[in-house]
């Protein structure tokens, strides 16, 4: 009998090596797999276990976390909800990032592995890194400016520094709380419904991701081309444009609002907006030339990020002469976004070279170390130096005696451009009011700030519909702000 | 060896040559360890959760400590040739057991049951005390065979009369408390099969004809015994609770085994498990889903219908790497419903990690061992096939649940020995401590005044 207890006992023996051995099968050698599982819940867990990283304007956050002691512990908060929410985007537990929150999504969340000092530590000390944070180039006193004038109407500012391509502001109206996506309780899916249901769109980042035929501030890359192209060489010698123009192969007649455009030589058809001499100047340039310039601006490129990506603003490359015509004063299919209109502002004013947007400053450890420098940014040379010499007068024209006179700031030296964007079915909707600039004090070596307004539904009554009396204001608002900071 | 087991040596028999030594001291000196392990355990979980040693630690140590104790003074007095493992190791498991319990309890607010199971612990010490000082000698139940198999048959039949709980008809309730009798009926059955296969071990062996290259007994011998069995797992099936039957097998086979050594049994016993394995899992939904589970235990998430709870077990185990979270920083509540009793393993696994749980598997094996030792020293046949049985009774229980939830077999309901929720469990357990505690003692005390074995 001693024998075969001694074999039962092997047995349980070979029972108990079993669970060992599956024991370490699955808790080393499928473990990997298993924690990497999207089913496994743990992951959403380590990921809210500690406070997010926060979002830094002018050295301040904006964002903040909150402990609900829940399973999924930290929500996000936000000191300045809807100003900032063009640019942070929101962190939620149900419905995901977006934007800045997106991007940079695993320097926040403190799952990226460049914020752990050591390789490996972690894995031994089960320690969880705190959060890295955001800080962008926002200018607060220009995006609080920028907020301020649209005032809650429907419309967005885009504001660039034109010489470095810092973003100093990013602003879109009406805007929401993103706060209020941050948790997953029921009222957090109310919210989600109500911000999509409503019919003002709150959640659309009109700044970056909503194109607007861009009217008559097209007309700058229209006039830049022209200059470039040597269709017009004297700025001041009149055109041969008739009034109103026949758009070429059509019987359609295209007229100005006001008088005296007949013939008007560029500077002048540029101070009052003529869209007779543009829409001529366009079909002189053609359109190889157009569009070469307008891709030069950043028009037709779908690979903008900042680091976001940005709607691509289009122009029409495939048209007859007519809708070139068109196309040439910001109508038909050309449409543009805000911040790409503020590119061609700030390209103009730093001498034709274009820098290439960018919102983050530099990505810094929860102890504040750095972890990317702000690199130097591709620039494009986009004018010739004269050209850009010369639209820089011929804007700085508008602002003086021009459509653009409301912009003008004392002590500085301001160029823009106005437009009104008609739109809809037989252009029924309420206009666009564009207004795009740039300023350089005079004290500044260089150009501070170029900006780019538009407010989508600035009055019932059209007549008052122009970017010099709705949109200017603001822009000069957002301006000030810089020129003083 | 120690002092005290020293000083009564010299002063029971300064005459005798050869005194065994009884290593009281070493299992005091145990006891002590395992229970400063649990309160250790129960502060760590505080700390890791709340930054504070927990209110009721004082408490809850001091109770541990004070029902080990007084289980400790019944063996000091009544067994004190015992074997000095078993008894830390039960307390060791089952404060394992309450810290663990008390650790989810702090994830489920609405339903505490640590303070039940601590209850139905000290309940399992007070029967284990009973047992050693009143069972004298363990031959006494061999004389109440009969009476066992009876009770244990009444005790597997009495859940059919009440409702079913969670598609297992295997509970009864009586005055808020819920009993599994199956669970008693476990240690009465090994006391029935370990008394009858003593008494006619050699008939079974060596009568009867040979078919093939089987001997079969004579039906008279065998008739009972298969019967029973039949009997005792056509219940089970009826009541859907198959880790236990999957136990009683193991149970027999293994007895039958070792009282006959017939490698034939083993082969048969084999067989008729996976034809009846095989016919079950066709034929029942229910198993042939635990087996599914089993097969492709993420199968339910590429289903689209997120982790099933084997699945949310494999991820705890994993999250718990070598090492572990720690205890209370693990998310082992995932598994959701069983979380304390059946899935208690996996709460281990993560939060003390490859390590603790070794730690666990091998305080089973330990207890396992000294059952198996217990029973090579005896001599008596019945003593020899209860400690067997016993022993068994514990490594199959473990290594059924255990495999079932870290995915080795198809999981199967049931306790995990000591760690998991459930009062019928827990008091089982320490019958079984408390009877391998007495077999232990006759062992050793028949050698004193000899050599040692």
């Amino acid at each position: 009998m001693t024998r075969h207890i001694r074999h039962a006992a092997v047995f349980c023996a070979l029972l108990l090596v079993a669970l060992l051995v599956n024991a370490a099968r699955i808790q080393i050698v499928l473990a990997g797999p298993y924690d990497r599982d999207p089913a496994n819940r743990r992951v959403t867990i380590a990921r809210y276990d500690r406070p997010r990283g926060d979002i830094l304007v002018d050295g301040r956050s904006v964002t903040g976390s909150r402990d609900s002691r829940e399973q999924l512990r930290y929500e996000r908060t936000y000191t300045d909800g809807p100003l900032y929410a063009p640019v942070t985007g929101f962190a939620s537990q149900l419905y995901g990032t977006t934007l800045l929150e997106h991007t940079h999504d695993a320097i926040l969340s403190g799952a990226d592995p460049v914020l752990t000092p050591l390789p490996l530590w972690n894995d031994l000390t089960r320690a969880h890194t705190p959060g890295g944070h955001v800080v962008t180039t926002l200018n607060r006193a220009a995006q609080e400016a920028a907020y301020a004038g649209l005032d809650g109407r429907k419309g967005a500012v885009a504001a660039l520094d034109p010489v470095t391509g810092k973003v100093l502001a990013l602003v879109s109206s009406p805007s929401y709380d993103p706060g209020v996506l941050s948790g997953n309780s029921a009222a957090t899916e109310r919210s989600w419904a109500r911000l999509n249901a409503d019919p003002d769109k709150p959640m659309l980042n009109r700044a970056v991701r909503q194109t607007y035929p861009p009217g008559s501030t097209f007309k700058v890359v229209t006039a830049a081309a022209a200059l470039d192209a040597g269709v017009v060489r004297d700025v001041d010698r009149p055109t041969d444009s008739p009034d109103p123009y026949r758009l070429p192969g059509t019987r359609t007649l295209l007229a100005n609002e006001g008088d005296g455009c007949e013939d008007a030589p560029l500077r002048d058809a540029f101070e009052w907006s003529c869209n007779t001499v543009f829409a001529k100047l366009g079909v002189d340039v053609g359109v190889a030339g157009m569009a070469a310039t307008a891709r030069a601006f950043g028009f037709n490129d779908p690979a903008l990020r900042v680091p976001f990506s940005v709607a691509p603003s289009t122009f029409d490359t495939t048209v007859d002469r007519a809708q070139l015509a068109l196309s040439s004063i910001g109508q038909y299919n050309t449409r543009a976004t805000p911040l790409q209109m503020a590119m061609v502002a700030a390209a103009v004013a730093n001498d034709g070279e274009l820098r290439q947007p960018y919102l983050v400053e530099r990505t810094t450890t929860d102890g504040g170390s750095a972890l990317t420098a702000p690199g130097p940014r591709p620039v494009r040379q986009v004018l010739r130096r004269t050209t850009a010499q010369t639209m820089k007068e011929l804007m700085e024209g508008v602002v003086t005696e021009g459509t653009g006179t409301n912009a003008a700031i004392p002590g500085a030296t301001v160029g823009g451009k106005t437009g009104t964007a008609q739109h809809g079915v037989g252009n029924s909707g309420t206009p666009y009011a564009w207004f795009v600039s740039w300023a350089q004090g005079d004290r500044d070596p260089e150009p501070r700030v170029a900006v780019a307004v538009v407010v989508e539904d600035a009055s019932a009554d059209r007549g008052e519909i122009t970017g010099g009396g709705v949109a200017a204001p603001i822009a000069r608002a957002v301006m000030e702000a810089v020129l003083g900071s | 060896m120690t002092p005290a087991g020293t000083a009564v040596a010299e002063a029971d028999a300064p005459a005798r040559a050869v005194r065994l030594p009884r290593r009281r001291g070493i299992e005091l000196s145990l006891i002590v360890l395992a229970v400063l392990l649990c309160v250790y355990g129960y502060c760590d979980v505080g700390l890791a959760r709340n930054g504070t040693v927990p209110p009721g630690a004082a408490g809850y140590g001091a109770g541990l400590g004070v029902l080990a104790l007084v289980a400790h003074w019944a063996v000091r007095l009544r067994a004190p040739y015992a074997d000095p493992l078993l008894l830390p190791i039960g307390v060791l498991l089952n404060g394992l057991g309450l810290v663990l319990i008390y650790r989810l309890d702090l994830e489920t607010p609405g339903d505490r049951a640590a303070p039940t199971q601590l209850v139905w612990s000290t309940l399992g010490v007070a029967l284990f005390i009973v047992v050693v000082l009143m069972l004298r000698d363990h031959r006494w139940l061999q004389r109440y065979s009969y009476v066992c198999v009876a009770a244990a048959l009444v005790l597997l039949a009495l859940p059919i009369l009440f409702p079913a709980v969670n598609g297992a008809r295997i509970w009864i309730r009586i005055a808020g408390f819920s009993i599994q009798p199956g669970e008693f009926a476990k240690v009465l059955l090994a006391v029935f099969f370990a008394a009858y296969l003593a008494a006619n071990r050699s008939a079974l062996a060596y009568t009867g004809r040979r078919v093939w290259f089987v001997q079969l007994p004579t039906g008279r011998v065998l008739g009972p015994i298969l019967a029973i069995w039949l009997l005792s797992v056509g219940v089970l099936v009826l009541e859907r609770d198959l880790g236990t039957s999957l136990l009683f097998f193991g149970l027999f086979v293994v007895l039958l085994y070792v009282a006959t050594g017939r490698t034939g049994w083993i082969a048969v016993g084999l067989l008729l498990a996976s034809l009846g394995a095989v016919a079950v899992g066709w034929l029942e939904p229910h198993v042939h889903g635990r087996v599914e589970d089993w097969l492709h235990p993420l199968g339910t998430i590429e289903a689209g219908l997120g982790p099933n709870q084997l699945a949310q077990s494999l991820f705890a185990f994993a999250a718990g790497g070598v090492l572990g979270t720690g205890l209370g920083l693990g998310h082992s509540v995932l598994i959701g419903f069983a979380a304390k009793s059946d899935f208690i393993l996996a709460t281990a696994g993560e939060e003390l990690g490859l390590a603790g749980l070794c730690a666990v598997f091998l305080l089973y094996g330990l207890l396992v061992e000294r059952g198996y030792r217990a029973g090579l020293a005896l001599r008596d046949p019945f003593g020899r096939l209860l400690a067997v049985g016993l022993a068994s009774i514990v490594a199959l229980q473990v290594f059924v649940i255990a495999g079932g939830v870290t995915g080795l077999i198809p999981l199967t309901g049931m306790a995990m020995p000591f760690l998991a929720q459930g009062g019928s469990s827990v008091v089982t357990n320490w019958a079984i401590v408390a009877l391998l505690i007495r077999i232990s003692d006759r062992a050793r005390r028949q050698y004193d005044g000899e050599s040692a074995p």
